[in-house]
């Protein structure tokens, strides 16, 4: 039956460019065999080989980058799957992301007693999720990915066992981001009736050269799909979840939620509306502007008003997401270039503030009152100096890279001609430049020891393990150096805009 | 059979499953409403994958049924948790986090 060797036609497949993402659900399927296997782990071993996994990840990334500079975009896998300077830049991110998380992880699993394999686990196969959103060239890819990455950080929310919060964070992220993702599929089910494709290859295709008489069917489909990432990225009015789960989950998912989950879901957001409905983005354009308008100014405004550092953090990542929707309302390479630039800035500054948030919390993972923050630069200056700059990096005062990310965004919507929309960040980054301000405050101008001394033991703060330490110190760093030369991360983001690539 | 009637089927599910998600206040029906829409999306696949004569949709269909479990029975697990803290699986209840 055999005996004539046959071929079978299979579709091709670049093993090279699929090492980041082999390399992540690997190290995940390895380190659960072998803690299944092995009575008991060395302590240290789980956080080393996660470190190990996102650090060979970003070696991996180089000569995948140096190859596409060169030959450009690729599609494989009868092409579902695509490789491009997007793809590598996210990917990268998220792999910065992923080492900066098992450091936090490491101290806090420590601080809290808490067992901890299965938190690197579920860190690994969330970011090899977001791996495959950021190489999707199909919807039913993007879908996949999207889940892989949810549904992994669903259950790290609700990883302190002892504490209800992170419990209730959990449970209100699930409810939320399952009915998010129904949201997105009946999007992708309308945009493949309107279209007959999944591929985005094909619907660009489709789109760019087919002139539809009834379009309702497609422009519901853009509008779900709009919902359905707008509550990944948590943008105003999707983001009622995004507080809530900040302020209960366990710091360190928190920095991870903040870093990898809303890079992969930018990724996807340009991908799939930039990239693929660029041909239509006279329809889409308003829907994502006034997403946009009410992102920055909600989260800037609401963000004042808060007394929980984890919330306020919480309110000015949903600011941050509003900048970043601007430079997607651009629908041009310059402001595309501009949003993986401000990702890869916001990637750090997360990083390092949640790391902050994470040392200041202590044991229990329960103080984060901005009272905790009080008189903070008097007692742990170095700390506290951080903060601040990290701080100063988040609001965009110029020499941090914020000011370079800000700027980026800003520049390529006033390019696009969306003048009250640059007008209207721009007031709401000095609204929301109030918040950090408000922290600054507390961390100098407040001497905890002078006021009511009821609470004074309760607010004292543990020096920071090394984890974090190494953490604050790589971002405050970078958020230094690229505020003053931002040319080397500009010019990467430049060369990384997406191209599609059919298969 | 008409393409429109499959659609208002759909429709009709997902109008349902939504309503149950906002309106309901039982953890294990809110993961059933989502259920549901997921299962409207599936009716859409299979329907529009029959029209346009591609196999995509039907494979989308197959991909979202596997998924959909996966989901459910993370969903399952953290509504047990919440009973086992709480002797309650009413989402209205859980309340600590506000600001």
């Amino acid at each position: 039956m055999f005996a004539q060797a046959e071929t079978v036609a299979t579709p091709e497949v670049l093993w090279w460019a699929l090492v980041p993402l082999l390399v992540l659900a690997g190290a995940a399927v390895l380190l659960l065999t072998v803690a299944s296997l092995v009575r008991r782990l060395p302590e240290w071993l789980p956080a080393a080989w996660t470190i190990v996994a996102g650090l060979a990840v970003l070696v991996s990334v180089v000569p995948l980058w140096n190859e596409v500079q060169d030959d450009g975009a690729r599609s494989f896998l009868a092409g579902a799957v695509g490789i491009d300077g997007s793809t590598l830049f996210v990917t990268a991110l998220l792999a910065v992301a992923v080492v900066a998380t098992a450091l936090l992880s490491r101290a806090y699993l420590t601080r809290e007693d808490l067992p901890g394999v299965e938190l690197y686990v579920l860190l690994l196969l969330s970011a090899a999720g977001g791996v495959v959103m950021a190489s999707a060239n199909d919807l039913i890819v993007l879908f996949l990915g999207l889940e892989l990455l949810s549904i992994a950080v669903y259950v790290m929310a609700a990883l302190h066992l002892r504490r209800i919060q992170s419990q209730e964070a959990a449970l209100k992220y699930f409810v939320l981001g399952a009915f998010a993702s129904a949201f997105l599929l009946y999007g992708i089910a309308l945009v493949y009736g309107a279209t007959g494709a999944t591929g985005l290859a094909r619907i660009a295709g489709y789109l760019s050269t087919t002139i539809l008489l009834e379009d309702g069917m497609l422009m519901a489909g853009f509008g779900l799909l709009l919902v359905g990432l707008g509550f990944k990225v948590a943008a105003v009015p999707f983001h009622a979840w995004a507080p809530d789960v900040y302020q209960g989950a366990p710091t360190p998912v928190v920095a991870w939620m903040a870093a990898g989950v809303k890079a992969a879901g930018f990724a996807a957001l340009l991908r799939v509306f930039v990239l693929t409905f660029g041909s239509w983005s006279g329809e889409w354009q308003p829907a994502v502007w006034g997403l946009a308008i009410l992102t920055v100014l909600g989260g800037s405004v609401v963000a004042v008003v808060q007394t929980d550092v984890k919330r306020m953090l919480a309110y000015s990542s949903i600011a941050h997401a509003g900048f970043l929707l601007v430079g997607v309302q651009a629908a041009s390479d310059r402001g595309t270039a501009a949003v993986l630039t401000y990702l890869g800035v916001y990637t750090l500054l997360a990083c390092g503030s949640f790391a902050v948030v994470t040392v200041v919390g202590g044991a229990g993972d329960d103080r984060h009152g901005i009272d905790a923050y009080r008189g903070l630069g008097a007692r742990r200056p170095w700390l506290a100096g951080a903060f601040a700059v990290l701080l100063l990096g988040q609001a965009g005062v110029p020499f941090t890279a914020g000011f370079v990310a800000k700027f980026g965004v800003i520049a390529a919507a006033t390019e696009g001609h969306s003048y009250a929309l640059a007008g209207i960040a721009m007031v709401s980054a000095a609204v929301a430049a109030f918040v950090y301000l408000r922290i600054l405050v507390a961390l100098y101008m407040e001497d905890r020891h002078l006021e009511d001394d009821d609470e004074a033991g309760a607010v004292e703060v543990d020096p920071a393990p090394w984890g974090p330490r190494i953490v604050i110190t790589v971002s405050v760093a970078l958020v230094l150096v690229l505020g003053v030369v931002p040319g080397p991360l500009v010019d990467l983001a430049k060369d990384a805009v997406p191209v599609l690539v059919g298969g | 059979m008409l393409l429109n009637q499959f659609l208002l089927l759909a429709a009709a599910l997902f109008a349902i499953g939504v309503y149950g998600v906002l309106a309901r206040r039982n953890g294990v029906l809110v993961l059933m409403s989502i259920e549901l829409i997921l299962n409207s999306v599936n009716i859409n696949l299979v329907a529009f994958s029959a029209v346009s004569a591609t196999v995509g949709g039907e494979i989308f269909a197959l991909f979202i049924i596997a998924v959909a479990a996966a989901e459910v029975g993370v969903g399952l697990a953290m509504v047990l948790l919440l009973y086992r803290n709480r002797r309650s699986i009413d989402l209205t209840e859980i309340d600590q986090l506000r600001g």
